[in-house]
């Protein structure tokens, strides 16, 4: 029994924690949405030698939603959950480059299709790539692609554990990001943070993301179901970024000030991989089904 | 990572849960704030002291067993889910106990643990005060040495004490030193609800039981030996249950565990209609909050276990279950309809929900202290050292 993560993840996330904050990723993330992807891509090469494509087939889920969480904190743009979780399992192997899907209805376009290497409809490869849609977040890419897709189960819940890691880490990273506005910034002549109204406010954010986590961590044990970390992570990481923009005021608004990146990601994230009316809708029906009269 | 419980861990869950399926009542007890429902949850204290289930935790010598953390909380964990009795000695076992055992004297000890642990001998906690409620430092009740006694005189009021209509001692502080201000110059003091010149007037509660009581004190004499961890030590020796309380021992997970499959069968014995349909987001978001709750506390069982402390963590949890109650039952009372307003365990239990967010510090001032603890935003004004409280 030791519900915190061991020496070896400890490292892991270290380790990108490390690589990640000196590849200036918000830039990576902004020329990605401009269609620049040389960065992203060059950053994808490094992010697969440390060995992040490989976790779902070599390591545990909890190893995958460590890294997924590192990845949102620093908005790592790309196709990762469909190339490093669902693609992967539902192949039986590590995934070589980059390579997206859609799996519809649940997803229904090919997350940044352009740039990958191999497009898949489910698991089977399409060259049927369609129409471009934009997303609230500028650094998606949506293709339509043609086909019809058999659902590989393992795949998806890792896929949705690994979208849940990457709220949480984008979640976390707004509340750092506004814990230090707040200190530095003054009205009134003090420090807004010195306000309860906006401590208050960022108390909850943090007891959202404290209690999101074990579940996202439960889930990659399998102690919970993956739609559990994914509704904690979305509605944690939604109130983050809600609360992170009112206390930035009209600079959280903008789209030059970088708190823009993770505000449009968590809206994305938040319905990728089954909104969270899906996955309540999924418990829902697994509770009233296993609590037949019966104990646990 | 690992959630999985070792061979005497599970031996140890097998034993509870054998235990309580055999003996925990098959009907309710009344209410513990009637004389009837005191009366029959004092026995039931009794019964599980007879077969040392009253305090797991505490050592042999004390009716305990030794038990670790982790055993705690699956004892907890089955005696929720078994549907047994509200503890009506938790107030001594859960806040006093773990001072007595940190701070009390080996007489002090042996005086005061065996009748906790039997249930013969239930405490209430004095400590709030007409004019001290979160800000409990400005607290007037005082305590005048009594030399040539050897003790103090007790006098002043505490109120909103919970089941000081009935419990049979006290634990609160007072001040010893007139001279000293807030924090400084308090005494943690134990004494008998009925001695001489104690008077308790219970209070009725929202639900109309008198769940709580005020207490008068009129030079109520206490000798130095229930003097808990030094004079003028008052206040760091009640922090450090007050830890416990928002923290791990107040609320366990299996109390949230098991109410929330309770309500997914409640949703499932519903009839199809708007009521049904509107609670389904409950339904679930209670069975999330409470799967959270259980699994957040074993990250804090891993950290306690691996020598951390509770810290501003106690209050982070606090918010969380004392909010996760309260929608829990509120989803449960929109499930029965219009027969919401009706008598039921799920009424008693909503309408006790509704003062989590009150009693063991209020939310307010559990966010003023995550904020500043734990995010590190700039702390609110307090009284200067020389301001009259
Ligand atoms: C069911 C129940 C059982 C209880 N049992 C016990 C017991 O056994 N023993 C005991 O000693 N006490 C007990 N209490 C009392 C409890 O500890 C107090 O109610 C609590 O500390 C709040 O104090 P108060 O009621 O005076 O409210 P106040 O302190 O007057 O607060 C009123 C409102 O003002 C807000 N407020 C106060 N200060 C601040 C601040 N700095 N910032 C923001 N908001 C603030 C509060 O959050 C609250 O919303 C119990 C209370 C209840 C409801």
């Amino acid at each position: 029994m030791r519900f915190e993560p061991t020496d070896d993840q400890r490292d892991l996330a270290g380790a990108l924690e490390g690589l990640l904050s000196a590849s200036d990723t918000v830039a990576v993330a902004r020329a990605w949405a401009d269609g620049d992807t040389a960065a992203g891509l060059a950053l994808w090469r490094r992010l697969a030698d440390l060995g992040v494509t490989m976790l779902a087939t070599e390591a545990s889920p909890v190893e995958v939603a460590i890294a997924f969480e590192a990845l949102g904190r620093h908005a790592v743009p790309g196709p990762w959950v469909e190339s490093a979780a669902y693609l992967p399992i539902a192949l039986g192997h590590e995934v070589e480059g980059v390579a997206t899907l859609a799996l519809p209805p649940l997803v229904p376009f090919a997350l940044d299709a352009d740039v990958a290497d191999q497009v898949y409809v489910g698991a089977t490869p399409t060259d049927q790539v369609g129409a471009q849609h934009p997303s609230v977040d500028r650094a998606r890419r949506l293709f339509e692609v043609t086909g019809t897709a058999e659902t590989h189960p393992e795949a998806l819940d890792l896929a949705v554990l690994a979208t849940s890691a990457q709220l949480l880490g984008a979640g976390e990273r707004v509340l750092a990001d506004s814990v230090a506005y707040v200190k530095q910034r003054k009205q009134f002549g003090r420090q807004i943070g010195s306000y309860q109204a906006i401590k208050h406010c960022l108390a909850d954010v943090r007891i959202a993301l404290d209690f999101a986590r074990p579940l996202v961590v439960g889930a990659a044990l399998g102690e919970v179901p993956a739609s559990a970390a994914k509704v904690a992570a979305a509605d944690a990481a939604y109130l983050a970024s809600r609360t992170g923009l009112q206390v930035h005021g009209a600079i959280g608004y903008t789209a030059e000030f970088d708190l823009s990146v993770w505000i449009t990601k968590i809206r994305a994230l938040v319905s990728a991989w089954g909104t969270p009316a899906h996955h309540r809708a999924l418990l829902l029906g697994s509770l009233v089904d296993s609590r037949d009269g019966t104990d646990r | 990572m690992d959630l999985t419980l070792s061979e005497s861990e599970l031996a140890f869950q097998a034993e509870t849960r054998a235990w309580l399926a055999a003996h925990v009542p098959a009907e309710p007890l009344a209410s513990m704030d009637t004389a009837e429902g005191w009366a029959q949850h004092q026995a039931w204290e009794r019964q599980l002291s007879d077969a040392r289930w009253s305090v797991v935790s505490w050592p042999e010598r004390y009716h305990g067993r030794d038990a670790s953390l982790v055993e705690w909380v699956i004892f907890e964990e089955e005696y929720y889910r078994a549907g047994a009795p509200g503890r009506v000695g938790q107030n001594g076992i859960f806040l006093l106990a773990p001072i007595l055992f940190d701070h009390g004297t080996p007489d002090q000890q042996d005086r005061f643990l065996p009748t906790m642990a039997t249930g013969e001998r239930i405490w209430a906690q004095c400590w709030s005060e007409p004019e001290a409620g979160s800000d409990l430092a400005s607290l007037r009740s005082t305590a005048r040495r009594d030399d040539e006694r050897g003790g103090w005189l007790l006098n002043g009021q505490k109120t909103w004490s919970s089941r000081a209509s009935y419990a049979h001692w006290g634990f609160g502080l007072f001040r010893s030193d007139p001279q000293a201000q807030r924090h400084a110059g308090l005494t943690y003091f134990l004494f008998p609800l009925d001695a001489d010149g104690v008077t308790v007037r219970p209070i009725a509660q929202l639900d109309g039981e008198a769940g709580f009581a005020e207490v008068f004190f009129e030079d109520v004499f206490v000798p130095d030996a229930d003097v808990l961890g030094g004079v003028g030590a008052g206040w760091d020796v009640a922090m450090s249950t007050a830890g416990n309380e928002r923290g791990l021992s107040l609320r366990s997970p299996g109390r949230f565990c098991a109410a929330a499959d309770r309500l997914v069968d409640l949703y499932r014995e519903t009839p199809d209609g708007p009521d049904r349909d509107a609670a389904a987001q409950g339904v679930v978001d209670a069975w999330l909050g409470a799967q959270a709750y259980r699994l957040y506390t074993w990250g804090t069982v891993t950290r306690l276990a691996g020598g951390g402390d509770m810290g501003a963590a106690g209050s982070v949890n606090k918010v969380f279950w004392s909010e996760l109650d309260i929608a829990l039952h509120e989803t449960a009372l929109g499930l029965r309809g219009p027969a919401a307003e009706v008598g039921s365990t799920w009424l008693d239990g909503y309408t006790f929900s509704l003062s989590g967010p009150i009693y063991a510090g209020t939310n307010e001032v559990q966010r003023n202290i995550v904020a500043e603890r734990i995010l590190g935003l700039p702390r609110e004004p307090r009284p200067s050292r020389g301001a009259p409280t």
